[in-house]
């Protein structure tokens, strides 16, 4: 694979990868890790990344009906307050320039999520929109958690 | 031990209530730094100069609206000045561009594929920079033919990894600080 031929800046990236979506220590829960990963990914045209990551939300939070239509209708489809939170954010962060800002944050405060969790949700986003652009200019498959 | 690099664009100081937050995910805070150091700090110049990493992220980040973030890897830049004319004019709202044809074609975006004007920045920058803005604003349009077009301006498969990873990073840091700078300026619930 191409990514080996940089190592030092492939490992850093693979740890920086696992403790955001593997650390189980607080935050958000992993399925919305996940989804937080999925929506990046749908929005910025990703569909292996939205597709593989949409595959995880589903196995942990056992919504696979709410995640399919996430794929299938785009990150506009009405999922419930909490993951609609969860989605509008990472989209918001993930749009270029970042549309982040408060809105996004009292929404997130309001279905609960603390800011351990709120982190959560903009390094998911954010590790995302770095994976996204190297699969779809180098077409690497993703490591693990990535 | 070098700065934080993220902390100290997001203006998060040692002790606060972020930085602690920030410490639940240590790891991540850690390698994301380690991540910054592989890129700018590298140990392997020949494929892709330190000069070259730097003047890549002063236009990515002047391509994210990123002022400081821009200001900050752009100090210094002998083409700094040029570098940010070029990432004003490549401003545009993204993610744009379109899907392999099939049923998410309905959803393509169109936007502008992005030249340089400043021929004096080098073939080899001036290909880099056009690379960068389509991952930046319109990533789904990477194709074979993108990375054609730095092979010949002189870039080694070695030397696209590492832009490619560069301008990917960047667009991350560039999102964590975003997001950090807002909780910041908010103040705890």
């Amino acid at each position: 694979m191409l990514l080996v031929r940089d190592p030092d800046i492939l490992q850093a990236r693979t740890r920086t990868d696992k403790d955001i979506f593997y650390n189980p220590e607080a935050g958000l829960p992993r399925a919305e890790r996940e989804l937080a990963a999925a929506a990046a990914s749908r929005f910025n045209g990703c569909i292996y990344c939205a597709s593989v990551h949409a595959r995880f939300a589903s196995h942990f939070s056992h919504r696979g009906v709410d995640v399919q239509r996430l794929l299938d209708e785009g990150v506009g489809a009405d999922l419930e307050a909490r993951w609609n939170a969860i989605v509008a954010a990472a989209v918001a962060l993930s749009a270029t320039p970042p549309a982040f800002g408060p809105e996004q944050v009292r929404a997130l405060r309001a279905q609960g999520l603390d800011d351990a969790a709120i982190v959560d949700v903009i390094n998911g986003a954010a590790f995302f929109n770095w994976a996204n652009r190297l699969m779809l200019s180098l077409g690497e498959p993703e490591l693990p958690g990535g | 031990m070098s700065v934080d690099v993220i902390d100290r664009l997001a203006g998060i100081d040692a002790g606060s209530a972020l930085s602690a937050v920030r410490d639940v995910r240590r790891q991540a805070r850690e390698q994301a730094q380690a991540s910054y150091r592989a890129l700018f700090e590298p140990e392997e110049t020949a494929e892709m100069a330190v000069a070259e990493r730097f003047a890549v992220a002063a236009f990515v980040a002047g391509l994210h609206g990123a002022e400081a973030i821009a200001a900050f890897y752009g100090e210094g830049l002998a083409a700094g000045a040029a570098i940010a004319a070029e990432a004003a004019r490549g401003r545009g709202q993204g993610p744009y561009g379109a899907y392999p044809a099939g049923k998410l074609s309905a959803e393509d975006v169109a936007g502008p594929v992005y030249r340089v004007v400043d021929g004096a920045l080098g073939r080899r920058l001036v290909a880099a920079l056009e690379h960068a803005h389509m991952l930046v604003l319109h990533p789904r349009d990477a194709a074979p033919a993108s990375l054609r077009a730095l092979l010949d301006a002189g870039w080694s498969t070695t030397g696209i990894v590492t832009l490619s990873q560069l301008v990917a990073f960047l667009a991350f840091q560039i999102r964590v600080v975003a997001g950090l700078r807002v909780l910041a300026a908010m103040g705890e619930p």
